[in-house]
């Protein structure tokens, strides 16, 4: 039956999700925008709490990761811990999206080692707060060009590369480190390592100074002859030039709809903030009246949140999709370019409705738009995004269509 | 007369009219249909009354709701919305540009849709239907299905729905008997739900279409606007402002003196033959007023209506992005194919975005509909996609074929106008 409310079981998870949000989050949001760098010590006891609802099954409220379950397999319709999850996301970075980045234990490496590690390497770095580190000064949304190398010597690989814009990445206890094995093996050479904080070789060069999620830490770290364990190896170690890089990319499925619903919930924070300015100043939006005949702040105000609409749709798809173990890349990638561009769209023209108070620091929408931006960009820019889209519905390659 | 003039240039060098001996029969509808200004009387209506009934309307049952989030139709709907997209295909999609042309839906397409069930969807099955409960879902996934074929044949074929869905969820038990019967037959009547008129800034809430009270009943005077078959339609459903209490709707039978109907060819939705609906001095019994006047049907009669259009919408925007798929892949340049250039693919990329967000919505609002939920910022959210993200998917699939989408050798032309529709459009379907 043809229904896309959230699922009623999901009611007191959100609740939760969002009293944390306006009672942990929202209080200390602009606190830690000015504080760049500084560390949001009241998250610790907070995250016991999510580690907590990650552990119940149910999905938690961040990056809890994704993994498909074979015993899962049910009858029927699902309603499981993607969407949850993605829901709980939604409500926590209605609170404060760079606080979510800076949760202990919800990186994003968290949910590379939920998704894709074995038994063994969960059951040993599924405690772990785990940064990922991809992207390196010479190559962003073209992943497999990278240049950190792993060699293989006895029964380590010594890692050699730098590695930028790693969220979390002095805060974590690890790193999940995509390197290759092979360079002139193409993308199917290219692996992802669990690197331990403290490992010899592993430094944290600097911290970034950002637009926006300034309460999440950026770092630039750097590896030299840094010796991992074989074990810290995520998947399968062989070179399978046919199986390529879908080992690694088959994180990006279930990632980008989590970044889809960080966008969502920035976006309904700005919605609805700017609905209250808006009404205070006598403007009200009606949903019957056509759009033409209101106020033009009420026009554009439904254009926005036509806009949130379709990306909270198009992310509960591909989260709902997971749940049902269908193949969701397509969706995933349209979630997040829809939810991507929308949240910069909504969060900027908010700060233009809300007037120069908007614009100043009294008010948190200015940080929303810096915020937003990175959610454009970060799990696959839009333009990469439009890229899997086109190349998924127009059944072309990536040689065909670069 | 420009216009159909020239429909009537294209016609007289069609071939297939004269190999299908339809010469004669096309010639006599392109020349009503040229005849603009020239008004004539409604349609002759056939009798609609029936026994005197009391007793209660017959509403249908708001589907059990399961609380979890889902997007799989039932089986139900699966087979409906097949049945329906191949109806689309043979019989609407291969019409579309000669019933474009000649302001006309060929002969017999509304028979064969009455023959499909298309209208008996929305009747419960005590009144004669063929539903077992309020399927608003399945409502818009026909409608999507037929859009896909055409937007003005399935204006069309969907407008005498308008009329018997408003009879099922707002009839008294007297027009139920009254007039359901005739829908649930073989042969369906036209009919049309005129909510539209033709004003700058028209608000349906504030018809200019007024409605006074009289001894016997009530009097109508306005002009309604781009009513689908006005000239053909039987029955219809109008907005008038009733005086002292708002807006309402009327059931005014075609052959009710003082109802004239004037040919108004628009930019799109010329399939479905689209007029101009006069009333001067037209007198209503006093059961002809629906829902009791009562404004909430008529705030729910425009929801749905535009919850249609919404739907409608995101049919003919799947058949831009079906259309232009295989074409920017064999279409050369450079020597290469087009869509291997990023400028082309990303449009056809954000045709498909856009398609699947505003037909998320637009389900969201029909399943919330159905369920007896609140829906009316999920339905303006809906009409606000289909307006604008519908408009620019129409546009995009005549740029990505550059000159040759300029043409009528192709059908995105005809998508583009149709898709102007939305977010003018009021009334005509409803779901």
């Amino acid at each position: 039956m043809i229904n896309l409310e959230p699922p009623k079981k999901a009611g007191a998870l959100i609740n939760q999700a969002y009293q944390a949000a306006s009672q942990v989050l929202r209080p200390i949001s602009r606190k830690y925008d000015r504080a760049e760098h500084a560390y949001p010590s009241e998250l610790d006891m907070f995250a016991a709490v999510l580690d907590g609802l990650n552990s119940s099954g149910e999905g938690g409220a961040g990056a809890a990761g994704v993994r498909r379950d074979d015993k899962s397999e049910g009858q029927g319709n699902r309603n499981g811990g993607n969407l949850s999850t993605v829901l709980g996301t939604i409500e926590m970075c209605w609170g404060d999206v760079a606080l979510l980045l800076s949760m202990p234990r919800q990186g994003l490496g968290n949910a590379a080692i939920a998704s894709v590690a074995n038994e063994e390497q969960l059951a040993r770095f599924g405690k772990l707060w785990a940064a990922m580190a991809i992207t390196e000064p010479d190559c962003g949304s073209d992943s497999a060009a990278i240049t950190t190398t792993a060699v293989e010597d006895g029964d380590s690989y010594i890692l050699n590369g730098e590695k930028i814009f790693v969220t979390s990445g002095q805060r974590a206890d690890a790193v999940v480190v995509w390197a290759t094995l092979d360079k002139s093996k193409g993308r199917a050479a290219i692996k992802s390592f669990v690197v331990e904080k403290g490992t010899p070789g592993f430094e944290v060069v600097r911290l970034e100074h950002k637009l926006g999620i300034r309460a999440s830490d950026t770092a630039v770290l750097r590896f030299e002859n840094c010796r991992v364990p074989k074990e810290n190896l995520l998947g399968s170690p062989e070179v399978d030039t046919k199986k390529g890089f879908a080992g690694v990319m088959q994180t990006f499925d279930n990632t980008r709809p989590l970044v889809a619903a960080m966008a969502i919930g920035v976006a309904r924070a700005a919605l609805e903030e700017t609905a209250r300015i808006l009404s205070e100043a006598g403007v009200k939006v009606d949903y019957d009246q056509p759009a033409n005949l209101q106020h033009a702040a009420a026009a554009a105000y439904l254009e926005l949140e036509a806009d949130y609409e379709a990306a909270y749709l198009l992310t509960l798809e591909s989260a709902w999709m997971a749940d049902n173990r269908k193949p969701n890349s397509l969706q995933a990638s349209m979630a997040k370019a829809k939810a991507g561009r929308s949240v910069v769209d909504i969060t900027l023209k908010c700060v233009e409705l809300a007037g120069a108070f908007g614009y100043t620091e009294e008010s948190l929408l200015e940080k929303w738009a810096r915020d937003s931006k990175i959610l454009d960009i970060f799990e696959g820019t839009q333009q990469i995004q439009q890229l899997i889209v086109a190349r998924r519905v127009l059944g072309k390659t990536s040689s065909e269509l670069k | 007369m420009g216009v159909g003039l020239a429909a009537l240039t294209k016609l007289a060098g069609s071939k297939t009219l004269d190999r299908a001996g339809l010469r004669a029969p096309v010639q006599n509808l392109v020349s009503s249909a040229t005849k603009n200004g020239f008004r004539a009387a409604g349609a002759a209506s056939r009798s609609f009354k029936s026994a005197r009934r009391g007793g209660q309307a017959t509403r249908p049952a708001a589907p059990s709701d399961k609380g979890l989030f889902d997007l799989t139709p039932n089986e139900e709907q699966q087979m409906i919305a097949e049945t329906v997209a191949e109806f689309a295909a043979e019989q609407l999609r291969p019409a579309a540009a000669e019933a474009d042309a000649k302001l006309a839906p060929p002969d017999g397409l509304l028979t064969r849709a009455a023959e499909l069930g298309v209208t008996q969807i929305g009747i419960p099955e005590e009144l004669g239907g063929a539903s077992t409960e309020r399927s608003v879902v399945t409502s818009a996934l026909i409608a999507e299905a037929l859009a896909h074929g055409d937007l003005g044949l399935a204006v069309a074929v969907l407008a005498p729905s308008a009329v018997s869905n408003a009879l099922v969820l707002w009839g008294d038990a007297q027009q139920q008997a009254d007039y359901l019967p005739a829908f649930t037959g073989e042969n369906v009547p036209v009919a049309a739900l005129a909510l539209q008129e033709a004003k700058p800034l028209f608000d349906p809430f504030k018809p200019a279409a007024r409605a006074r009270r009289t001894p016997s009943g009530y009097q109508l005077d306005g002009v309604k606007s781009l009513v689908p078959r006005a000239a053909q339609a039987e029955l219809f459903i109008v907005s008038a402002t009733l005086e002292g209490r708002g807006p309402a709707l009327f059931l005014v039978e075609s052959s009710t003196a003082g109802l004239t109907v004037e040919a108004e060819p628009a930019m799109g939705l010329r399939g479905a033959a689209t007029g101009k609906l006069h009333l001067e001095g037209v007198k209503l019994p006093a059961e002809s007023l629906l829902g009791g006047g009562s404004p909430d049907v008529f705030t729910d009669a425009v929801r749905l209506s535009r919850l249609g259009w919404a739907a409608l919408a995101t049919g003919t925007a799947k058949a831009v992005l079906d259309y232009v798929i295989p074409y920017v892949n064999e279409r050369t340049a450079f020597g290469e194919p087009i869509s291997h250039r990023q400028a082309v693919a990303f449009s056809v990329a954000d045709i498909a975005i856009e398609l699947e967000g505003m037909r998320l919505v637009t389900l969201r609002a029909a399943a919330r509909a159905e369920q007896g939920k609140p829906y009316a910022r999920e339905v303006a959210l809906a009409r606000k996609l289909a307006t604008d993200k519908g408009m620019r998917i129409g546009s995009a699939g005549v740029q990505l074929l550059g000159g040759h989408g300029f043409t009528k050798e192709h059908p995105v032309e005809r998508w583009y106008r149709d898709l102007r529709a939305i977010g003018i459009a009021e009334g005509v379907v409803l779901l």
